[in-house]
């Protein structure tokens, strides 16, 4: 249980040329551990979250899901694996307007073709871990930043996935909401026994955090080790 | 299937309330318009023309038109030669002479334009249970109530006195009641081209499926139709349909444009939910069904009421005007109004498919 990126090169179109967003890019991230990749702006930091989430497919390389090479799968097997396997918090919580919080949860039980109702449990559960549970029947509108943010993490959890992709979640909160963010997410990793990447930009938090990975031009490096073990 | 079948589309309808609202009231509004004007082109139509498909028989024979004219019952004029000949055709079981002309008829006060159809005595055309003979007159309802005329009275049909010996049938042509006198009586009121000889508008013709029609038609100088393609020999049925069917197919178009364009909009106004939803693992045909479904709810709600309306208002205005509640004119337009918005809606829910669960990622939303 575990994301493995192997000697990753991904590029963009960019004129009559290409350009390099990821260049030869290996990362390891064992199950129930948290590594943050941290880099500047346009460095290819989300572009390396979309190809560990295979919502791209990179020129080189291999992405490992559960020991599992996604190289070869097709579209409908890709869609398939991100709706049991892969967990995605988005950098906008990116909400349903039209559903309640609990509902947002359920609705990935019904994409994968279980009963929403029969889910219900199981989302106020994580509701409950993210401390909204007083809030299930609240919509977007009705709620804070930092709520959908914890939403945005409820609902990624809802399948019970072995990996977790989170694209800077707190860019749009404020310092301290951030922080427990933060916290949330080392607390579920460690809990649920995800392999969890966190993209921020935001270094004030990275006591929490198991590995720390710095991305410049598309090139990762490991500048210090806090922590690589696994825990149960 | 309201929670589990269409999970998110079903608190879309509930969560976009105003936004579906208009768009079913126009649905609505244009089911109701549909099914009026189908009533309504019903109604015209069975006053042209139900005397004719009400005739025991399955083709008409007209006079065979000259060069470029088109078959029509004010200018056909058939032979006794030509009828009797027909009787003689293979396959043929009856065939019989049958007059049209338009005319006046008086009781006491009133007067009514009439349509006569005069056949020979012992016909089968004239409605069952009457009994015709020179001299006397069958009224369509209709022409009776328009004369307020009862069994025994005469009536000055043409300048001839003729008694009634029957009131049957709400038979109408040219939205003209009909009445029914022998063929002798019926030629005084439309004397031949040739005044030597019997003659009749058509010859109703009963067949078996191995007469030779068009041998016959060359060799009679004859023109034989289906008694309902002879509709089109009725002049007022052709332009008036014409001009209906043409407006109510408009309508469905227009119905078609207006759902596809709604849900163009509004899938692209959604597109971040549904790349956000594919990211998460929704197929595209998860999505679509969901669509779908969503577009199949909205028409279907709109349309039963818009054709309930249409249904009531037609009721209560049959008493004024012509038109016809049933099947044909409710249910069947409301069906085709939603096949072809669900065809809309489906060319326009077709663009999930293109979108790309990459853009749910990063900021750009
Ligand atoms: N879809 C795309 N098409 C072309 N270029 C892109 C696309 N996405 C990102 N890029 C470019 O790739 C580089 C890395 O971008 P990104 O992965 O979004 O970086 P970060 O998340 O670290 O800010 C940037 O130069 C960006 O302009
Ligand atoms: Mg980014």
């Amino acid at each position: 249980m575990s994301l493995t990126l192997t000697d990753i090169t991904l590029t963009y179109p960019d004129g009559d040329s290409r350009l390099t967003a990821l260049d030869d890019v290996s990362l390891f991230v064992p199950a129930g551990s948290l590594t943050a990749v941290i880099g500047p702006s346009g460095s290819g930091k989300s572009s390396l979250l979309a190809v560990a989430a295979t919502l791209i497919t990179p020129d080189r390389g291999r992405v490992l899901v559960d020991e599992v090479d996604t190289a070869s799968m097709r579209r409908e097997q890709l869609t398939a694996l991100r709706r049991e396997r892969i967990g995605i918090v988005f950098q906008q919580p990116n909400l349903i307007a039209s559903l309640t919080a609990r509902e947002q949860l359920q609705v990935m039980a019904h994409l994968a073709g279980r009963s929403p109702r029969s889910a219900r449990g199981r989302a106020m559960e994580l509701l409950d871990s993210v401390g909204l549970a007083d809030h299930a029947d609240r919509r977007p509108h009705q709620l804070s930043g930092g709520q959908r943010q914890r939403i945005n993490i409820a609902r990624a959890l809802m399948n019970d996935p072995t990996v977790l992709l989170v694209d800077e979640p707190t860019s749009a909160l404020d310092h301290e909401r951030g922080a427990e963010v933060i916290d949330l997410l080392a607390d579920l990793t460690h809990q649920r026994g995800t392999a969890t990447v966190l993209v921020t930009h935001d270094h004030a938090h990275l006591d929490k955090v198991d590995q720390v990975a710095e991305v410049t031009d598309g090139r990762l490096r490991i500048p210090e080790l806090i922590m690589v073990s696994a825990r149960p | 299937m309201e929670a589990d079948a269409l999970y998110v589309a079903w608190r879309d309808l509930r969560f976009a309330k105003g936004r579906f609202a208009l768009m079913g009231t126009v649905v609505v509004l244009m089911t109701m318009l549909v099914g009026l004007i189908s009533g309504l082109t019903a109604g015209l139509g069975r006053g042209s023309t139900s005397a004719i498909t009400g005739l025991p028989a399955d083709h008409l024979a007209f006079a065979a038109p000259s060069e470029g004219q088109k078959l029509s019952f004010t200018t056909s004029d058939v032979s006794q030669q030509q009828w009797l000949q027909w009787q003689a055709v293979p396959g043929v079981r009856k065939a019989e002479p049958l007059g049209v002309t338009t005319t006046m008829a008086t009781l006491g006060a009133r007067t009514a334009a009439l349509s006569a159809f005069g056949v020979e005595p012992g016909s089968g055309l004239v409605p069952a249970n009457t009994q015709l003979s020179p001299g006397s007159v069958v009224l369509s309802t209709g022409a009776a109530g328009a004369l307020d005329a009862q069994v025994g009275q005469k009536v000055t049909v043409s300048g001839s006195e003729l008694r009634v010996a029957g009131v049957a049938g709400d038979a109408s042509f040219g939205h003209t009641p009909v009445i029914w006198t022998s063929l002798a009586d019926w030629q005084r009121m439309a004397p031949a081209p040739n005044e030597s000889q019997s003659h009749a508008t058509v010859i109703a013709l009963t067949t078996t499926s191995g007469a030779d029609l068009a041998a016959a038609d060359q060799r009679l100088h004859t023109s034989t139709v289906t008694t309902s393609d002879s509709l089109s020999a009725i002049g007022s049925y052709t332009s008036e349909n014409g001009s209906l069917q043409l407006m109510r197919g408009f309508l469905f178009v227009i119905s078609a444009l207006v759902i596809g364009a709604f849900f163009t909009v509004w899938t692209i106004q959604r597109s971040g939910d549904l790349a956000v939803l594919k990211a998460l693992g929704a197929t595209n045909g998860y999505l679509m069904r969901d669509a779908i479904g969503q577009a199949a709810v909205l028409l279907t709600a709109g349309t039963a009421i818009g054709a309930a309306i249409a249904a009531g208002l037609g009721a209560v205005a049959s008493a004024a005007v012509p038109f016809v509640v049933d099947a044909s004119t409710v249910v069947l337009p409301a069906v085709v109004m939603i096949v072809l918005g669900v065809l809309g809606a489906v060319l326009a829910i077709r663009r999930i498919t293109s979108i790309d669960p990459l853009t749910a990622l990063g900021s750009a939303r």
